[in-house]
Parts: structure tokens; sequence; C-alpha cells
């Protein structure tokens, strides 16, 4: 188990190096340090060169690579240079926090409704119940998220408050707190994750009843729970004890892929429902040009997808032996 | 002549015609599909105006018998805009689907059946690509081309071929120890040929897949970037997923201008996915690349990237 551990954990390693590489060199691309000096008429060429030096822009790329590596690792992640000047680190820690949440939460919520979903269709396989949920994982999957979010934006933040008189509308369709919210209040941010999780979770609804099907309807199909049933047990203690403990394997695996997938695939729904989290922060850096801070989110998103892959596949290893065997 | 009892002698094409016919959501989605090209190609005889026409008295109009769906801050007819755009989103749409599918043919099949060195490379290529957030590395690479249609389809295209190469390259690794390979190897069919012409047509099924899923990724992707403002120019070219970007400011005061683009996204998607899982079925095509016996958890299709 330990030789599984390091192999893929080694295996890792060059895989992040290249990516981090080729982050540095787009994030270089596309923020373009020192750009808005370099065209500015009112700008000297002695000043224009002296900035650039300070930021260190006049060395080569691959040297500037490896000194903002060495700083990385080290937990140096530069400062700001749009938010006057204020360091990266605290903001990308208080915008990642509010994305696990957000992620935690759709994940958790869409695992429990996906697997329920997922049993039941294996169970009655092909009854109307079957079929229906089909189509709404079919829907799920077609329904663009951001679309999604603007029409639940639509019917909870218009439509309904409008029909049932109410101001402010029952569920909020922007931000983390109330404006004017002194501290922490639960029901509150409960209130305003409401709606973000809601479009988040239909996606994954749809695609953890699949993987629940497919993997229950393959487990019921083994010898083992041939044995079950041959020694007499209850059919409901055949198919929960036998059949979904071993069905779970796949979606929780898929969970936890999905969960780093989610730290920068959230793009879409924080920008909807204006979320303070990676993906905003993300977008806000690269049409900003803020370089260190476009370089620190894609750095941290790419290596949190990284980890989940990588958690993901030692937690199957541990779950089924044939894994680990088989990537001797 | 003595045919086994219980042997098809149909064509393969018409077998799976028959299949595909035989499921009624597939059928549907496909005359759907059908509909939707035939009006957005026809979108000159069927928009009651020119595309991108103004009307500077009746901006924001509510819809009526003038606009059936209303007009936008520019006073353009949504139904004409909607007409137009889906036509450009349609041809985003499956040129990248095409593009991507070739590609990953061409990997997927070089690396199943070449083997050795190329094989680990290519799939090393393939898996860290696969484990970047893809909505993102579309952005990035979509900031650092352009906003014309040519470059939307290009970034998607470069970074939409690797689940097809995994699929390809695991039914070439079992194709490739058949008899038939053998002969044609037998033979003296050197590598380029026994890969187009004795391993090509047995991955029709594979492929037909691939491009339909490809579509529907492709289709969703297109109009996240848009919508984003990091895909095709809001300026000139209507897709469905600018329309939706351009005006979801004004969604309280005229809802028509952001729910017509999305259903048309949502049904369009909706119905190539359709038609795509009854290709699956009628083509006998398994959804993941691996072997039976070293799966590990399920690939998550095509379709179903992660654009949240």
């Amino acid at each position: 188990m330990t030789r599984f551990v390091l192999r893929r954990i080694a295996t890792m390693v060059p895989i992040l190096l290249a990516i981090s590489f080729a982050v540095f060199w787009a994030a270089n691309r596309i923020a373009k340090p020192g750009y808005d000096i370099a065209i500015n008429p009112r700008v000297s060429p002695a000043d224009r060169a002296a900035y650039l030096d300070s930021l260190g822009l006049n060395e080569p790329l691959p040297l500037r690579y490896l000194q903002w590596l060495s700083d990385f690792v080290r937990g140096d992640l530069g400062t700001s240079l749009v938010r006057n000047g204020s360091e990266v680190w605290p903001i990308v820690r208080t915008a990642l926090t509010n994305t696990l949440v957000l992620v935690g939460t759709a994940v958790v919520l869409s695992l429990a409704l996906g697997i329920a979903i997922g049993t039941v269709s294996a169970v009655r396989r092909n009854s109307f119940a079957d079929y229906a949920m089909a189509t709404f994982s079919f829907a799920g999957i077609s329904i663009p998220v951001f679309w999604l979010g603007l029409m639940l934006q639509l019917f909870f933040g218009l439509y309904l408050a409008n029909w049932l008189g109410v101001t402010p509308p029952l569920l909020p369709t922007a931000g983390l707190y109330s404006p004017g919210q002194q501290g922490f209040d639960l029901v509150d941010r409960i209130r305003h994750l409401a709606l973000p999780t809601m479009t988040l979770s239909l996606q994954l609804i749809a695609v953890y009843s699949r993987y629940m099907r497919a993997s229950l309807l393959d487990v019921m199909s083994s010898d083992h729970i041939r044995v079950a049933r041959g020694k007499g047990l209850a059919e409901r203690t055949v198919v929960i004890r036998h059949g979904v403990r071993n069905a779970l394997i796949p979606v929780t695996t898929q969970a936890a892929v999905d969960i780093g997938q989610l730290v920068g695939g959230l793009i879409v729904t924080e920008l909807v429902f204006q979320y303070p989290g990676m993906g905003r922060l993300f977008v806000d850096a690269m049409t900003g040009g803020d370089y260190p801070m476009l370089l620190a989110t894609t750095m941290i998103i790419a290596a949190a997808v990284i980890m989940m892959n990588l958690a993901a596949d030692l937690f199957y290893g541990v779950l089924d032996p044939r894994i680990r065997r088989g990537s001797r | 002549m003595a045919v086994a009892e219980g042997l098809s002698t149909e064509r393969p094409a018409a077998l799976a015609w028959r299949r595909f016919a035989r499921r009624r959501v597939a059928l549907v989605s496909l005359a759907v599909l059908v509909g939707v090209v035939l009006v957005t190609v026809g979108a000159e005889l069927l928009a009651p105006y020119p595309q991108g026409r103004t009307h500077a008295a009746d901006v924001l109009a509510n819809p009526g018998r003038d606009y059936l769906l209303g007009t936008d801050t520019l006073g353009r007819d949504t139904l004409s805009q909607l007409l137009y755009a889906g036509r450009v989103t349609l041809a985003v749409g499956v040129s990248v689907a095409l593009l991507a599918t070739f590609g990953g043919t061409l990997v997927g099949m070089v690396a199943g059946y070449v083997g050795g060195s190329v094989d680990s490379v290519l799939m090393r290529l393939t898996d860290t690509l696969l484990a970047l957030p893809a909505l993102m590395v579309v952005m990035m690479g979509a900031r650092m081309l352009g906003d014309s249609i040519f470059d939307v389809v290009l970034v998607l295209s470069l970074l939409g071929w690797m689940a097809v190469a995994r699929i390809i390259r695991g039914k070439v690794l079992s194709l490739r120890e058949m008899e038939f390979v053998a002969s044609a190897r037998a033979m003296g069919a050197g590598t380029w040929r026994v890969m187009f012409r004795h391993l090509l047509p047995n991955l029709v099924g594979e492929i037909a897949v691939a491009v339909s899923l490809a579509t529907a990724a492709a289709i969703l992707t297109e109009s996240v970037l848009s919508f984003l403002g990091f895909g095709v120019s809001q300026v000139d070219t209507p897709t469905w997923g600018n329309m939706l970007g351009g005006n979801e400011g004004f969604m309280t005061v005229a809802p028509w201008l952001v729910i017509p683009p999305g259903m048309a996204i949502a049904v369009t998607v909706l119905c190539v996915n359709f038609v795509g899982d009854g290709l699956r079925d009628a083509l006998d095509v398994r959804g993941d690349g691996r072997s039976r016996s070293s799966r590990r958890r399920p690939s998550p299709g095509a379709s179903t990237g992660s654009r949240r």
C-alpha cells in the first residue's frame, strides 16, 4: 500500500511542474505585466526600465519562472497589482474558503440525492420512475448552468416575490451576506447559499444518479449478490447491504474528483450570483491584468484539481485492492 | 446457403437505423434537431427582420405583433437575432465536434496501435490535459487568441479531443489483438494501412457517438464562453451565448431577452444528447475507454465537462 501511494505521488510531481510552467507562460501572455507602463507616453524610458527592474520583469522568462516557483513553494504569493498592493494570499484564502463551502454543500447534497435516485432507478429498472429520472438527468446535463442560475434568480428574486408580495425576496439572488450584516449569521448565510447550491446541484445530481444506477446494476449482476440471495436474505438487505455499499465506490470517487474540478469550475455560478470565490477572483485577475493574482489563482486551482484526482485514485485503491495490484 | 438461425444478414447501417428508430425519444430528438437546423439555415427567409437591424423607436419593446419575442436595448428583434445566432452556434458546435473528434481519433489510434513509448507520451499528455480545470483553461486559451468565430473554434477543438482519444485508444487496444489485424499484417500491410483500412472502419460507432456528444459539449462550452465575454464577439456576430451575456442586466425588465436563447441552447443540447444516446445503443458502443478488466471509476463522458 505504501508503495502504491508513493508511486502515485511521484507521478504527480512532474505533471505539477509542467503545469506550473505552462500556467506561468500563459499568465505572462494574458496579463502582460508592465504593458500599461510600456505604452504610457508620460513615463520616461528610464523610469519604465526602473519600474520593470523593480518587478524583476527584465529577466528572461525561465529565470523569472524559477524565482516565482521558489517564492511560491515557500508561501510567498506576492502582492496584488490592482488592489492597492495588498498581499495576494489573504485574498486567495478567503475566496478559497468561500468556494469550498459552496462546493462542499453542493457535492454533499447532490451525492445524497443522486445516490437515492440512482438506487431507485436501478431497483425499478425500466419502470416509469426510471424513465422519468433518466429524462431529468438528460435535462440536467443539457441545461446551461449560467442560464439555470439566471432563471432561478428571475423566479425567486422577481416572480415569486411579486406573487407573494414580499420584499426583499424569499431567497437573496446575489452575494454572501445581507447588506449591513454584522458578524456571522448562519441562517443568513444558508439563505445566500441556497440558489447557487441549487444551480450547481442540478447537474451534479443528474451525473451522480446515472453513475449510481449503472454502478448498482453492474454490482447486482455479480456473483456475491446471487450468494446473498441464495442465503435467503431479504431483497431489501441484499440491495442495501450487499449492493449499494459496493456500488458507492465509483460514485464517491467521482465526487472527490468533482470537488477539485469545481474549485476552478465554479466560475459561471460565482459570476452569476456574484459569489466572492476563486472563480470570480480568477476572472477579475484575468480581465484586470493582475498578474500575481492570476498566477496564484490558476496555480492553486490547478493544484487543487490534481490533488483531488490523486486523492480519488488513492481512495479507490484503498477501497478496491484489485486496483493496487493492477497498477504495480 | 445455410445461414445459422438468428444470425442477422442485414446490412450494418440498416440494422443500426432499425435499432435507432426503435427508440422514440431519439427519433423525436432527431426530428427536432433537423427542424432547428432548417430554421436557422433558412433564417433569411424566416426571420421577420434582417440580421442586426435596429429599431430606435422600439427599444426593449414587449413581445407583440410586430416583434414576436420583443426587442433588445438597440431595438433589434429577438426572434430574428435568435435565428441568425442559432446558425453560428450550431456551426461552431459541429465544427468543434468534427475537429476534436478527428484529432482525438488520430491520437487514440496511434497511441493504441503503435503502443510503447509513443503510447505513454500521448496518454500522459491526454491525462494531464484532462486533469486540468476545463473551463479555466479554455478561458485562458480564448484570452490568448481572440474573439472571432475561428479563434473560438480553434480553442475549443484544441482542448476538446482528449475524451475521444481515450475511448478510441481503448477500442483499438482490443481490436489490434484480433485475427483480421494479424492477417492484414501477414499480407504485408504497413502501420498506416492497417490503421486506416482495417481499424478505422471498426471505429465508426465510437466516432459517431463521439461526434454527437462532442457537439453537445461544444455548444454548451461556446455558450458559456460567449456569455462570459470570452467567446465570440458580441458586436457583430450573435450567438445564443452572447445574446444571453449581453442582455443579462436587463433580465428583470425584459425577460424575453434571456429566456428564448437559453431555451434554444437547452433544447438543442438535450436533443443532441438524446440522439447520441440513441446512437450509442444502436451502434453498441460502450461508454468508457477502459477495458473491462481494468475498470476503475467511470469516465464522465464527453458531454459532462465542468462548465458549472
